[in-house]
């Protein structure tokens, strides 16, 4: 099940990861490119239907074409074959946007993470990969089971920390999060450790008692350490549509996310929702999970995405 | 509130169409090229969009429409029919076998909510007066199998599993067996999510499918899900042949295009759709009314669901309690109330929710004042506590003062007075109702 990524293989990993990406966009504009001798208005439509399809967003999909037509008429340019060139290097300026400025520090002690989402889209699982990442980096790290509510969610985090090497702190399902997450930062700063990283229950963006749940868990650690949580890591589905953003603005408002996890992008031929999130977002995207291998959990970067994408 | 986006983008293309006496195969070119968009924007696959338009585009240039006298109506009624006939007509029911145990197969992508689905099914099912097994087939992710025991506890349902070194095709058969002879008559397989690229995992989906020849495969879709929907469906359906879908994490607001791509795609109807985080959130799927709240016919049961999901409960339960009570409403508790609607969304989605008002909105083109309930916060906030709580003391110069304070007019704020007066008057008929030992005979004159 697990296919195993070699260490050294980093780019090799994150080619077959995209490969569905590049087959179901880059391929298909490739194809668009040879097919129209010229470039004319089929052409930019054609292009904007590739983009539409890629889950790139209506919006971000129509100021990108807008911007190709004006760039070809202020340069004259007549083989389609330039717009290859001009895709990539816009596409890169919009990813760069949403890039990380600086990694991950971890200066506090506990560094806390609090790692949020809707249900489904693999935080726990992230958090496995997470905890694994710290762990080689020979860090003490400590996971929270501040999902009391699904069945057996608790469990699963528990069967990571012992795969991974982390210490976990659980109470019984059904028990208040927040609970959950005070011990936990109790016991982060008894035991002298390097990494918390809290999960909590998925839930819809829209449940405004649920999103308050969500508020009061993060209180609560502000509450011990002024500059906690230090990051808030989103996790989104890459095979989610355009709501991924409409969830990302409502995270924010309700506990300031600091990073988005984009997951599953290898099972997706419509990796361009990353293109709308940093479009349409000022949140980073910090991590990128490109397989099921627990190694596939990657930092991003906008310049090895774009050059493996378009390579 | 899912389709609310699409539906409103919709409407108001075919108003434009509606007025007109005459159309032009420009007018409605333009009018769906509007549509299209709106479809995309929802998430809607790109190639069920485009087929979507090109059906409404050939009917509407033919000679129905052109002819008619009012064109723009007949756009319309063709925009319903053909929505209509992309979610499939009528509810769709589950296959039970005439010789149980019944199969039921739950299959998906990771995270699409497979394994609750199992349990909000087999809970669904047991209601009807079925004896579910529920079986434990993901051998993969942690704690799936505890998972699937923690929810069958709390339904009062059998688990069947074999612990995670069993291949899941065994495990289907061996369950089989158990439930012919327990007397099980229902059994639901759950699966292990995986990719539909995945060609290896896909082989395992056949193999369990050929031991034990399910009635029913079902394939479990996240309703947030993107272009993509189309593009799973269709590979899960000539894999493993589905029969059915179900939707999960409707309740959320997204805008529901996968619910319209996946039916189109596979011409597989969809079955159930999972509304909420508890186990009894599993509803089947009505097409009917689904196309009703994207025309903009209303949906009274949306609006219910979604007052229950948005609003502060206890909030709410504190206000009833104090006026069944009999306690004093204060402008206050107005606030309050004023809050907790305004999380409903815009006055005119709440209005769209109401059939009659739905349409009043599109024929008389009436204008909501989205900004009354800002204005009327404003007010509020610019009193005193105790005006708050005594309304009766605010005469000519207090008025003065707080419609500088909230930047409104005199006027203004008697209207809001009166309205608070009214509001009050209603509260108090509401708790001399619900107060028992006044329920006497000929007190209220509909109650005899």
């Amino acid at each position: 099940m697990v296919k195993n990524g070699e260490r050294g293989g980093f780019f090799a990993r994150l080619k077959s990861g995209l490969a569905k990406t590049k087959e179901g966009f880059i391929n298909k504009v490739d194809g668009i490119l040879k097919r129209c001798g010229k470039i004319d208005e089929e052409l930019f439509g054609e292009l904007e239907e590739a983009l539409f399809q890629a889950d790139v967003g209506v919006r971000t999909s129509m100021e990108l074409v807008e911007w190709l037509r004006q760039r070809v008429k202020e340069e004259r340019l007549e083989d389609p074959e330039a717009i290859k060139a001009l895709l990539k290097e816009r596409i890169l300026q919009i990813l760069q946007r949403g890039e990380e400025k600086e990694s991950i520090n971890l200066q506090a002690k506990p560094h806390v993470i609090i790692v949020v989402g809707v249900n489904g889209v693999g935080k726990t699982t992230t958090i496995g990969k997470l905890g694994k990442k710290f762990v080689d980096e020979k860090k003490k790290v400590l996971f929270a089971a501040a999902d009391t509510f699904r069945a057996a969610a608790i469990d699963q985090l528990e069967v990571w920390a012992r795969r991974v090497g982390a210490d976990i702190v659980k109470h019984q399902e059904g028990a208040d999060p927040a609970a959950v997450t005070f011990d936990a930062f109790q016991a982060a700063r008894a035991r002298n450790v390097d990494v918390l990283i809290i999960d909590t229950a998925g839930r819809l963006h829209n449940k405004v008692n649920l999103m308050k749940e969500l508020e009061k868990i993060k209180r609560v650690i502000s509450r011990e350490d002024e500059g906690a949580p230090h990051e808030v890591l989103l996790i989104l589905d890459a095979t989610t549509g355009q709501n991924a953003i409409e969830q990302a603005k409502i995270f924010y408002k309700a506990v300031n996310i600091t990073g988005i996890a984009l997951t599953k992008l290898d099972g997706t031929a419509k990796g361009g929702v990353v293109i709308g999130i940093c479009d349409e977002l000022e949140i980073p995207v910090k991590f990128i999970g490109i397989g099921e291998g627990i190694d596939d959990l990657r930092p991003f970067n906008s310049r090895d995405y774009v050059d493996v994408l378009f390579g | 509130m899912i389709f609310q986006n699409l539906s409103e983008k919709i409407q108001n293309t075919l108003k434009k169409l509606r007025g007109k006496g005459k159309l032009t195969e420009k007018d409605v070119n333009e009018a769906l090229r509007e549509v299209r968009l709106a479809l995309l924007e929802a998430d809607v696959n790109f190639k069920v969009a485009k087929e979507f338009v090109e059906a409404v585009r050939e009917r509407c240039v033919g000679q129905e429409v052109m002819k008619s006298l009012t064109p723009g109506q007949q756009v319309v009624k063709i925009v319903d029919e053909e929505l209509r006939r992309l979610m499939g007509e009528t509810k769709s029911e589950l296959n039970i076998s005439q010789t149980p145990p019944s199969i039921i197969m739950l299959v998906g992508l990771q995270g699409s909510g497979k394994t609750t689905t199992a349990g909000k099914l087999a809970r669904l099912l047991k209601a009807e007066g079925k004896y579910p097994l529920l079986v434990a087939c993901d051998i993969y992710r942690p704690a799936a199998i505890k998972q699937l025991q923690v929810l069958g506890e709390q339904i009062g349902v059998p688990v069947f599993t074999m612990g995670s070194n069993t291949k899941p095709e065994d495990i289907a058969k061996a369950a089989r067996d158990h439930a012919i002879s327990q007397g099980y008559n229902l059994i639901i397989l759950d699966t292990a999510g995986r990719l539909h690229i995945d060609d290896e995992m896909m082989g395992e989906l056949v193999r369990i499918k050929e031991r034990v020849r399910p009635h029913e495969t079902l394939l479990v879709v996240d309703a947030m899900t993107g272009q993509d929907a189309a593009n799973l469906a269709k590979e899960f359906d000539e894999n493993t042949g589905i029969t059915g879908v179900i939707l999960t994490k409707f309740d959320s607001d997204t805008r529901g295009g996968s619910a319209l791509s996946v039916r189109a795609v596979t011409g597989k109807p969809i079955k159930y759709i999972g509304v909420g985080e508890k186990l009894d959130a599993l509803e089947p799927f009505h097409p009917d009314r689904i196309a009703q709240r994207i025309l903009g016919m209303g949906d009274i049961l949306t609006l219910i669901e979604k007052a229950e999901a948005v609003m502060d409960s206890e909030k709410a339960e504190a206000m009833a309690k104090k006026v069944l009570k009999g306690e004093e409403f204060t402008l206050q508790d107005f606030l309050e109330q004023l809050k907790e609607v305004k999380k409903l969304g815009s006055y005119e989605e709440l209005l769209g929710m109401f059939p009659e008002m739905g349409k009043a909105k599109g024929m008389s083109n009436l204008k909501v004042d989205e900004k009354v309930f800002v204005r009327m916060e404003a007010i509020i906030n610019s009193m005193t506590p105790e005006e708050r709580a005594n309304p009766g003391i605010i005469k000519h110069k207090r008025k003065a003062r707080i419609a500088r304070g909230s930047g409104t007019k005199t006027q203004d704020i008697n209207r809001l007075l009166k309205q608070f007066g009214d509001l009050k008057k209603l509260t108090k008929q509401m708790a001399n109702m619900a107060q028992p030992r006044k329920r006497g005979r000929g007190f209220l004159p509909f109650f005899k």
